[in-house]
């Protein structure tokens, strides 16, 4: 953007010139962070047919469909509180959210001991959601009798969504904890001195994009 | 500052984490106050693609890219709306048929009715 307002071009004139220049046509953008994004891309396209084969066989439905309200709900204190445990997971993605985007902006200053650290507390912060997630399904397996292929509650097809969306998702989380662990400790050992650390920035790309997917699951399968 | 990489102060990251807490609690909220079908889907849809924008916006710095690369990565995806909606106009005939011709109603002429709202149950 700063480019083009310099020239006084406008963003239409820019993505022509951009895509027509014959050399690189994602300028000012490390190659790895480009194709980070094309990569996110694609999986856009996964998570999002699951979620739209999901709204179809939900449509056609004859059976009843569970109330995930109070299916996820969780005692606490004696009562029981709906989504507890969801809402829960989906405050410590964000949280790890935020601590990733620090971790980035801690990335271009050098400040190499912080990067680890606030990568680490993001990588601890996703294992943490995996945890709930393994204790969700046990729940869900085990107490309520849901499987990939029934569930006493009514559509069996509740189970199979379930367990492919959420189990995509969080292997998509438990992938992230593990890259960024492996990023970090080779941010501290000073494998990146020579570049400007945009590894950091590619790996919160990632971690981001689970958090956004994250987002849509939470609105359409627990909420919706 | 550097050159390649993407640097903004951090009172921005901040701004969005609260942003995003808010609208997290909101969407919850939505759930525990039992707000029902019109109102209901409307309210989470705001929130997730509330929540989704700041993401990408800031979170992900597509707010400061060159329009190349957000068009690239954020026009595609848009064809997965058409895929929706193209399954979401079938569904309705689809749960229609099911209730007709699986629902145990002996009918000579089975008729499809229109919506969901016209078949009781």
């Amino acid at each position: 953007m700063a480019e083009a307002a310099q020239t006084n071009q406008g963003p239409l004139t820019t993505i022509v010139d951009d895509w027509s220049s014959d050399v690189t046509t994602f300028k000012a953008v490390p190659w790895g962070k480009a194709m980070m994004w094309i990569f996110l891309l694609s999986d856009t396209f996964i998570f999002t047919s699951f979620l739209v084969s999901y709204m179809a066989v939900r449509m056609t439905q004859t059976d009843a469909w569970p109330y995930p309200s109070e299916v996820f709900s969780l005692e606490a204190f004696g009562t029981p509180v709906p989504l507890l445990l969801i809402a829960i997971m989906t405050f410590i993605l964000i949280t790890s959210s935020g601590t990733m985007a620090m971790a980035v902006n801690m990335g271009y200053r050098k400040r190499k001991v912080a990067v680890f650290w606030l990568m680490f507390a993001t990588a601890m912060l996703g294992a943490s959601f995996v945890g709930m997630q393994a204790f969700e399904w046990t729940k869900l397996i085990t107490g309520e009798g849901v499987k990939a292929w029934q569930n006493p509650m009514g559509a069996p097809q509740f189970g199979s969504f379930f367990f492919m969306i959420t189990g995509f998702h969080g292997l998509h989380v438990s992938a992230g904890v593990a890259y960024l662990l492996i990023v970090a400790i080779r941010v501290l050992r000073g494998k990146y001195d020579n570049t400007s650390f945009e590894i950091v920035e590619i790996t919160g790309l990632y971690w981001h994009f689970v958090d956004l997917v994250w987002v849509f699951i939470f609105a359409f399968f627990y909420l919706w | 500052m550097a050159e390649v990489g993407q640097q903004h102060p951090i009172k921005v990251y901040f701004l969005v984490w609260g942003l995003l807490f808010v609208f997290s609690i909101a969407s919850y909220m939505v759930d525990y106050f039992e707000f029902k079908e019109h109102l209901r889907w409307f309210l989470i849809v705001v929130f997730m693609l509330l929540k989704a924008g700041f993401i990408v916006a800031v979170f992900m710095h597509m707010k400061w890219e060159r329009p190349t690369l957000i068009t690239a990565i954020l026009v595609p995806p848009l064809v997965l709306l058409v895929l929706m909606y193209l399954l979401a106009f079938e569904a309705d005939y689809a749960w229609a048929s099911r209730i007709v011709y699986f629902g145990g109603e002996v009918d000579p002429i089975p008729l499809p009715p229109p919506t969901h709202a016209a078949v009781p149950h």
